[in-house]
Formats: C-alpha cells, sequence, structure tokens
C-alpha cells in the first residue's frame, strides 16, 4: 500500500477519485454551501486545511493506533483540527465565518475527511499523507467552486459577489457582473439548484471521461494494427 | 333486455400516443378559447410561444440524443407540455419566463430521464414550478377579467407586454393586474376577514371568481368529453374532485367564515383543469385502477391542504408532482390480481 506514486495521487485526487464528483462525499457542505463563489472558496480552503492537518496526524501517529479503536481517535483528532480552524476564522475572517455558519464546525462530519483518514493516511508514510490531504483537498474545493460559480453567475448574475469578506476591502472591486439588471433565478440558489448543478457536473465528468476512454481504445486498436502489419 | 355478443375477433380502435394527444388537445381547446375570453390575447400568445419552444426543444434533445425525429415530434406530446404550460401561467408572462419553463420542462423533465413514457414527474408541471419558484414577481401578473376590468390590452399591446415588458403609455402593471380569487380568499383569511366580506368583491362570481368558473365549466366540458371517448380512466378525476369536495366540506360545515365552500374550491384556480387534463397525465400518473383512485385522492387532498395552509394561493402543480413521486410505491401495491394467481401474486 505504500507504494502509490505521487503522480497517482495527484490524478486520483483531482480526477479519477475527486472526493466530490467520483466518491460522492460530503455533499451536505457542498450543496449548501455552494451559492457563490466566495463562500465556497471559504468553506473549500477550511476543509483543504482540516484534510492536511488531519492526514498528516493519522499517518504519524499510524504505528501506535489500536485497530479497534482507531475510528473515535480520528475523530477525535479531526473535531481538534476543525475546532482551531472555526475559531481562526472567527478571528480572521468574522465575517466570512457568519456567513458560512454552522458549516464550519459541520466539517467534522464531512466523510470525505475521515473517509481519507481511513482509507490512505493511516497505510502511508507522511509526506504521501499531507500530498494527499492537499490534493484531495483542492479537487474538492475546485468542484465546490465551479459548483458556486455555476449558480452564482445563474442565481444572480455575478461572479466573485462579496469578494471583501476573504481578501479585505481592497477586492471589492472583483466583483464581475456578467448581465446588467439580471432579474435572477431563485432556482439556482436554492438547494434543488444546487442538486441539478451537481448532477450537470457529474454528466460533463462523464462524458469527459467517455470521450478519454474510447480515444484511448482508438489508439490501441491503431497500435495493435501497425504492429500486425 | 338483451345485450348482443359477437364472437371473437373484436378489432380494437388504433390507439396512438399521435390520437390520444390529439384528442386531449382538442377537449382543451373551448377551455383555452374561454380563458382568452376572459384574460384577452395574451393567452393565446403564451400558447403559441410555449407549443413553439417545446417543438424546437423537443427536436434539439432528439438531435443531440441521436433519435429519429419522427415519429417523436410528431407525436403530439411536446405540443400538450408547452400548452398545459401556458394554461398554468398568467397570461402577461414574458417571453423569456416562457422559454425557461419550458425548455427546462422538455429538457430537464422530460428528455434527460429518456423521453415520453420514461419521465416520472408531469413536465408541463415541473417547468410550471421552476418559474413559480423562481420568477415569483412575473407569476403574479394575473389581469382583471375582462368582463369587469377596466379596460383591456389590444393585441398589438399585448403582444408589447409580452415580448418588450413595456405597457401602452400611461398604463402601469398594478392598475391592469389583479389578484386571483385564489390568492384574495388567502390574502384575507391571512387577515382574520370573514369569507362572507371578502366575497362581496365584484372578483367573485356565482360558484368561484368572476371569469374563472365559466373557464373551469368549459374546461369540465372538454374533460367529459375525453371520460366519454375513453381518453382518460374516470378514477383520477373522480377521486381528486371527490377528496377536495369532502375535505373543503367538512372544513365548510365546521366554518364557513374562514374556510371557502367546495363549489368555490372546484371552480377557481386549476381544480377541474387539473383533475381532467394534468393529472391524469398517462405518463407519469398511477397506471393501476385501485392506485389511480388513491393518486387522484393525493392529489386532492394536497391542494386542499396547499390552498388553506400553504404559502402558495394554488397548489396544484406541487400536489400533482409530490404525488408523481407516490406513483411508483402506489403502482407496487395495487397490483390487480392476475388470472390464475391469488391476490398475493402466489398460484392459485
Amino acid at each position: 500500500m505504500n507504494d502509490t506514486p505521487y503522480g497517482k495521487i495527484v490524478a486520483d485526487g483531482l480526477w479519477y477519485n475527486n472526493a466530490a464528483l467520483v466518491q460522492l462525499l460530503g455533499l451536505c457542505p457542498l450543496l449548501a454551501i455552494s451559492g457563490t463563489v466566495v463562500n465556497a472558496l471559504g468553506l473549500g480552503l477550511a476543509t483543504t486545511l482540516t484534510l492536511i492537518v488531519s492526514n498528516v496526524t493519522v499517518s504519524f501517529i499510524r504505528h501506535w493506533v489500536r485497530p479497534e479503536i482507531r475510528i473515535p481517535i480520528y475523530v477525535l483528532i479531526i473535531a481538534s483540527v476543525v475546532t482551531a480552524i472555526e475559531l481562526a476564522m472567527n478571528a480572521y475572517f468574522h465575517e466570512l465565518y457568519l456567513v458560512l455558519g454552522i458549516f464550519i464546525p459541520l466539517i467534522v462530519t464531512n466523510c470525505a475527511i475521515i473517509g481519507r483518514a481511513e482509507a490512505f493516511a493511516s497505510k502511508h508514510t507522511l509526506p504521501k499523507a499531507f500530498v494527499d490531504g492537499l490534493i484531495m483537498g483542492i479537487g474538492f474545493t475546485l468542484v465546490l467552486v465551479a459548483l458556486g460559480a455555476m449558480r452564482e453567475a445563474i442565481g444572480q448574475g455575478t461572479l466573485f459577489d462579496q469578494a471583501h469578506l476573504m481578501f479585505g476591502e481592497a477586492a471589492r472591486g472583483l466583483t464581475v457582473t456578467l448581465i446588467e439588471d439580471y432579474r435572477g433565478f431563485l432556482l439556482a440558489i436554492l438547494p434543488p439548484g444546487a442538486f441539478i448543478a451537481l448532477g450537470l457536473l457529474l454528466a460533463v465528468k462523464n462524458l469527459v471521461d467517455d470521450r478519454l476512454e474510447k480515444r484511448a481504445a482508438a489508439r490501441r486498436a491503431e497500435a495493435l494494427g501497425e504492429a500486425g502489419a | 333486455m338483451r345485450f348482443k355478443t359477437f364472437s371473437s375477433p373484436h378489432m380494437a380502435p388504433a390507439r396512438s400516443v399521435n390520437r390520444v394527444m390529439g384528442q386531449v388537445l382538442l377537449a382543451l381547446i373551448p377551455g383555452t378559447a374561454a380563458m382568452t375570453w376572459y384574460f384577452g390575447w395574451g393567452v393565446l400568445i403564451n400558447v403559441s410561444l410555449a407549443v413553439t419552444v417545446a417543438l424546437a426543444c423537443e427536436a434539439l434533445m432528439l438531435l443531440l440524443r441521436g433519435r429519429p425525429l419522427t415519429p417523436h415530434i410528431t407525436d403530439l406530446s411536446a405540443v400538450l407540455a408547452g400548452w398545459l404550460f401556458a394554461l398554468a401561467v398568467p397570461p402577461l408572462t414574458p417571453w423569456w419566463v416562457t422559454l425557461v419553463g419550458v425548455g427546462f420542462a422538455m429538457i430537464m423533465a422530460k428528455h434527460l430521464y429518456g423521453g415520453l413514457g420514461y419521465n416520472p414527474f408531469n413536465p408541463a408541471m415541473v417547468g410550471y414550478v421552476v418559474v413559480l419558484i423562481s420568477f415569483p414577481r412575473e407569476m403574479t401578473l394575473w389581469l382583471s377579467p375582462s368582463v369587469i376590468a377596466e379596460l383591456n390590452l389590444s393585441l398589438p399591446q399585448t403582444f408589447a407586454a409580452i415580448f418588450t415588458g413595456t405597457l401602452p403609455e400611461g398604463l402601469t402593471w398594478d392598475m391592469i393586474t389583479a389578484a386571483t380569487p385564489l390568492d384574495r380568499i388567502q390574502t384575507g383569511v391571512g387577515l382574520e376577514q370573514p369569507i362572507s366580506q371578502i366575497q362581496t368583491s365584484p372578483f367573485f362570481g356565482y360558484l368561484g371568481g368572476v371569469g374563472w368558473e365559466w373557464i373551469s365549466l368549459w374546461f369540465l366540458l372538454g374533460g367529459l368529453w375525453l371520460l366519454k371517448r375513453r381518453v382518460i380512466g374516470w378514477q383520477i378525476p373522480v377521486a381528486m374532485l371527490g377528496t377536495l369536495t369532502l375535505l373543503s366540506g367538512l372544513f365548510w360545515l365546521i366554518n364557513p367564515e374562514v374556510y371557502a365552500s367546495p363549489l368555490f374550491h372546484i371552480f377557481s384556480g386549476a381544480a377541474i383543469l387539473g383533475a381532467f387534463f394534468i393529472a391524469t397525465d398517462p405518463v407519469s400518473a398511477s397506471t393501476t385502477p385501485k392506485g389511480r383512485l388513491i393518486f387522484g385522492a393525493g392529489v386532492g387532498a394536497l391542494v386542499f391542504v396547499i390552498r388553506t395552509w400553504g404559502g402558495y394561493a394554488e397548489g396544484l402543480a406541487f400536489s400533482v408532482l409530490l404525488m408523481n413521486m407516490m406513483v411508483p410505491l402506489i403502482d407496487h401495491y395495487t397490483q390487480p390480481r392476475v388470472f390464475g394467481k391469488t391476490s398475493a401474486g402466489k398460484e392459485g
């Protein structure tokens, strides 16, 4: 198990085993918080940080944890990390913290995190666990941001609305208004919009995978044909 | 009395999708004409626009899915979905609302599930609920019925209102739009006015609201014709209207000043249209005879609950969609006994 190459970790985390698109883990915050890009980015970064710290810790103590009690220990570790992150966000990004509300403490229950601890970090060395946490987190964040961008653009016709919550007052100008005088499409901002948008993202990913698969098959057949000739 | 019995073979009339849909469309004509009479040209413009969009989306999805255009596009199911959507939205609905609603209905609710025969939800109602939730302001643009309105828009003026959102000079939206009778009852009861007082306003007629009662009667006529032609079964309309009457009658008897009468419930809003044309959709409704009774009763009960205690004045679309969700369960438990087996499905 310990020989997973770094390239595979990266490819898995970003695409082939993406936490949100393939494992479909952590959907509760994913669907609830992806109303705007800024919210999505905030939650995505907090989740990434949690993943990295919990992965590293779990990997670090993997030889001393008895398998019978590993789950409670992972939960304790993740809960401590999330509490620390929650307090930090409350201190440094107070307004964003208020917007994200209950979903910051709820990162504890994000199955993607305990999933990585159990399936990867507890069986791999520290550097690999670190890279896995980072890449899984980035993969999750990318999906969150894509979903947030879709829903924000369709729902209220803007991008990066309220960017100052995250990047300070200077970032107020970052907000892009795509369509002037947009009436808003409430469905995209409401929970059903999140489900529909995620469904569409999944469909696009499967379509791309299908195409890649077909192209690879064609190339194999070609190579076989040349070898035969 | 003697019944003639002929020996087999019997010849059944051909019942293609095309023919069934065509008859349903025919039956919609009197009600649609009455709606045009009371709410102006906007109804006809909406119907034509919605049908055009529905056909275009159907063709687009068939092309994308690599399916042949005929017979799918000529089976009239897209026409019917567009038409029903247009009857559900207010007469001055902006064109882009129709575009979004019908597009969503055809692409998401129909073709992403596999096209005609595979959609679990009634496409027209999905489209309507999407725009109802997304564009609450546009969905209130109901007009005063022409018989009591002070002024009625001409055809070009209606055209301008729908496609450019502009009204003739000197007019504002507030001057020509009016709340529906169901809206008035809901708002009035919310303000603790007695219903007898609310109904003294000129918007109320003998059975339901002015105009609405006649529209409902014409839809009833079309519906009865469909029943007679056996295009639809009797179970869903009877169960739905029966439950609505029973529930509203019960509460009306308890307190007629807080709960509207059963007659008002049946002849307002979309109760009749829904009972005969929307809830009876052969694809998304229950398919067993007993199941249809349960399905219709569920729709009727939910309509009453949403109208009386819900946040929306009319709840037909939500009721139909909620009951669509229950259909697999209802069908599973109401399988008729197969000849030669016991009702539990064992060999008898």
